[in-house]
């Protein structure tokens, strides 16, 4: 075999792999299909609100990318994951969707991701809260954007111990997420010297929860940590007012409390509650800036998960401009390689298990006179740099992250 | 899960709770009751039409100033009235039918008006303040009993009794219950039945709707709220035995008590025990504790 020749094999063989990563935008145009809840318990926190961020960052963009068009499709999940399942499905095989956007509860992310491993699709989740996604169950085109149950609990969890909350009882929504959640909270009580006294598994949804409250106080543990989310956690904090829980000493920690929970409680029945979030309006001139366009559009301030929807498309986008490709593992490598840094974002930077990291916020809901105008509802009180906040990567049990 | 390490005041605490769960049971499955006795209908509206009473007392307080007291008495009129109007144009389209076309109707409805209040209103609901009079707690000895509470429990059980009364110790009752009965006879003794039907059904919605007003300071007033609790409702008709008066507003509070002692033993089950109980009773008696066979 002469030079020409091998150099010949090489340039064919150089190009067909090249062909298979190739710069190009499959089907003409870049899709993307928002799976979220439209109607249910979550869709105040994501559902309408996840749509009109999603239509936001495809509006930037002016409507194009990598000169190809932005087609957006959206969906109901109803939380279930069979459901989302289904439409993944379908919208992969029909409408040649290239990237799954939001999936608000921990199971349709799970459900989703399952099928974007088989096709390698891309999966950004904004709404969904289980550290198992970028955990056991890490998957090569995901990426988790917004906030995860390690971080909660890391915030929440060490800041209420560390104001002397040794002691703790918690209410716990009786599913993956719910226990999920109490489990990464005890971790970080105990490691910070706290010690937890008991829980009550409570069904999920409920809606009185003056039973579980009663228990919480009788247990005589200093804090009473809500391990569950939307409803449930409004009626339990409503039930805890009405009880005098604060008022005999013991404190409430909301371990996933969004802007919207806030809003529809009220000052007077929230304030003095201690939470972690990802993202709040009003923290600085790029954050209002944004918040205000996204008031206009919805009348509505945004949630955490509703800005990271933003965020993560227009990094996505950019990837897809940069490679000039839609290919799923290309543009999430592009991603990957990129640092994070937006009106959403500090210091965030995509890693190798697919978690967003960035710096996460403490903070404190305002008491009503401290609140100057309407949506004015947190204090921060400390920011939580994202390295601190998220799972370190020598604890984590993704296949994909490579020890040393 | 042991019951006998739950200390008694612990258990008697929970056994008041229990009691106002009941009493909302109570109410609604009266109203419920009452209803499917005399229209044969079964409401499925039901939950919608509480939601309603208690976002119409939020609308009151919002944007006509109405105060509590006041919406105790107006909601239930108003909501009632819908009813009627409901019952008036499309309802009494179906009394010749199989029960399966109310059901739909009413199941049908009951989506459309919750729908409707998602679209507009959102999930997570909107606050209700407690009124100025009922604030604070009763210290019982084993507990802290919100006012409010209190006044649950004492206004739906003077509501119950009363409705009980009406319908088991006056002439007007005494039409209702021979129209249940049958309600052709009754018309042929120049009773007004159509329209004797129209007020039943509004009296039954009215219920549900003061229900609404009751819950609203305790939870937040919400599309859900009704929907998350009219399945409950149900089994506790059911178990009372479709159309008992009694047997509703007795099996409400007694359940009421089941659910709260279960939320201390073992709160997992807490979802699902009346449904096991509905079980067993339509096991043993298939028309329910104070049904009569027919």
């Amino acid at each position: 075999m002469n030079f020409a020749r091998k150099a010949g094999y090489a340039a064919v063989l150089g190009a067909l792999a090249a062909g298979a990563a190739q710069a190009e935008i499959s089907d003409g145009a870049v899709k993307i299909g928002v799976l979220t809840d439209m109607s249910g318990t979550y869709s105040d926190l994501a559902g309408p609100g996840v749509v009109a961020a999603a239509e936001m960052a495809i509006a930037d963009m002016g409507g194009k990318v990598a000169g190809k068009p932005i087609v957006m499709l959206s969906a109901d999940h109803q939380n279930k994951a069979d459901i989302a399942a289904n439409k993944a499905r379908e919208w992969g095989d029909v409408e040649k969707v290239d990237a799954y956007v939001d999936l608000v509860t921990t199971s349709t992310a799970l459900a989703v991701m399952e099928i974007a491993k088989q096709t390698h699709k891309v999966v950004l989740i904004s709404g969904a809260g289980s550290s198992r996604i970028t955990n056991e169950d890490c998957n090569p085109t995901a990426i988790h954007w917004t906030y995860d149950t390690y971080a909660l609990a890391k915030g929440t969890g060490s800041a209420m111990v560390k104001e002397g909350g040794k002691t703790w009882f918690f209410l716990t929504a009786d599913y993956a997420f719910g226990q999920n959640l109490q489990k990464d909270v005890t971790a970080v009580v105990e490691a910070n010297g706290g010690q937890v006294l008991g829980a009550v598994k409570h069904p999920f949804p409920a809606t009185d929860f003056s039973s579980f409250i009663l228990q919480a106080q009788s247990s005589g543990a200093q804090v009473i940590g809500l391990a569950n989310a939307g409803a449930d956690t409004t009626n339990a904090i409503k039930a805890a007012n009405e009880f005098g829980v604060v008022q005999s000493g013991q404190k409430l920690a909301g371990l996933l409390v969004f802007i919207s929970d806030v809003h529809s409680l009220g000052l007077p029945v929230a304030q003095g509650l201690t939470l972690t979030t990802g993202f709040y309006w009003d923290y600085d001139d790029k954050t209002r800036a944004w918040s205000k366009r996204f008031f206009e559009k919805t009348g509505k301030m945004p949630t955490m998960v509703q800005a990271g929807v933003y965020s993560s498309l227009m990094h996505y986008f950019k990837a897809i401009e940069a490679t000039g490709s839609d290919d799923g593992p290309t543009v999430v490598k592009q991603m990957k390689a990129t640092p994070v840094e937006d009106f959403f974002a500090r210091h965030g930077k995509i890693r190798e298990d697919g978690r967003m990291v960035h710096d996460m916020y403490l903070a404190e809901v305002k008491k009503p006179a401290e609140s100057k105008q309407p949506w004015d509802y947190y204090k921060i009180l400390r920011v939580i740099p994202g390295d601190e906040a998220y799972l370190p990567l020598s604890e984590s049990k993704c296949p994909l992250v490579k020890k040393s | 899960m042991d019951f006998l390490n739950i200390p008694l005041p612990a258990i008697l605490a929970q056994l008041v709770v229990g009691l106002i769960n009941g009493s909302f049971y109570a109410l609604l499955s009266l109203g419920l009751a009452i209803i499917f006795g005399l229209l044969n209908i079964i409401n499925f509206a039901h939950g919608a039409q509480y939601m309603l009473g208690a976002f119409v007392a939020w609308f009151g307080v919002q944007y006509l100033g109405v105060n509590y007291w006041a919406a105790l008495i107006l909601v239930p009129l108003t909501v009632g009235a819908f009813g009627m109007l409901l019952e008036r144009t499309l309802l009494s389209r179906l009394y010749r039918e199989d029960h399966l076309y109310g059901l739909l109707l009413t199941f049908g409805l009951a989506l459309i008006i919750e729908g409707v209040f998602v679209q507009l209103y959102g999930v997570s609901g909107k606050p209700y303040a407690t009124p100025e009079s009922l604030r604070g707690a009763l210290n019982l000895g084993f507990m802290f009993l919100p006012k409010y509470r209190a006044w649950v429990i004492v206004a739906s059980l003077v509501v119950c009794l009363g409705s009980w009364l009406i319908i088991e110790r006056t002439k007007l009752g005494a039409y209702l219950r021979a129209g249940t009965e049958n309600s052709q006879l009754l018309q042929a003794f120049g009773v007004n039945v159509p329209l004797m039907i129209t007020l039943t059904y509004g009296f039954g919605v009215a219920l549900a709707a003061f229900a609404g007003v009751l819950a609203a300071p305790i939870f937040q007033v919400s599309p859900k709220m009704g929907s998350d609790l009219i399945i409950v409702v149900f089994a506790v008709v059911v178990i009372g035995g479709m159309g008992s008066i009694l047997g509703s507003i007795v099996t409400g509070l007694g359940l009421g008590l089941v659910e709260g002692l279960t939320k201390v033993i073992w709160p997992q089950a807490s979802g699902t025990v009346i449904f096991v109980i509905m079980a067993i009773v339509l096991l043993i008696r298939p028309a329910g504790l104070f049904g009569k066979e027919k």
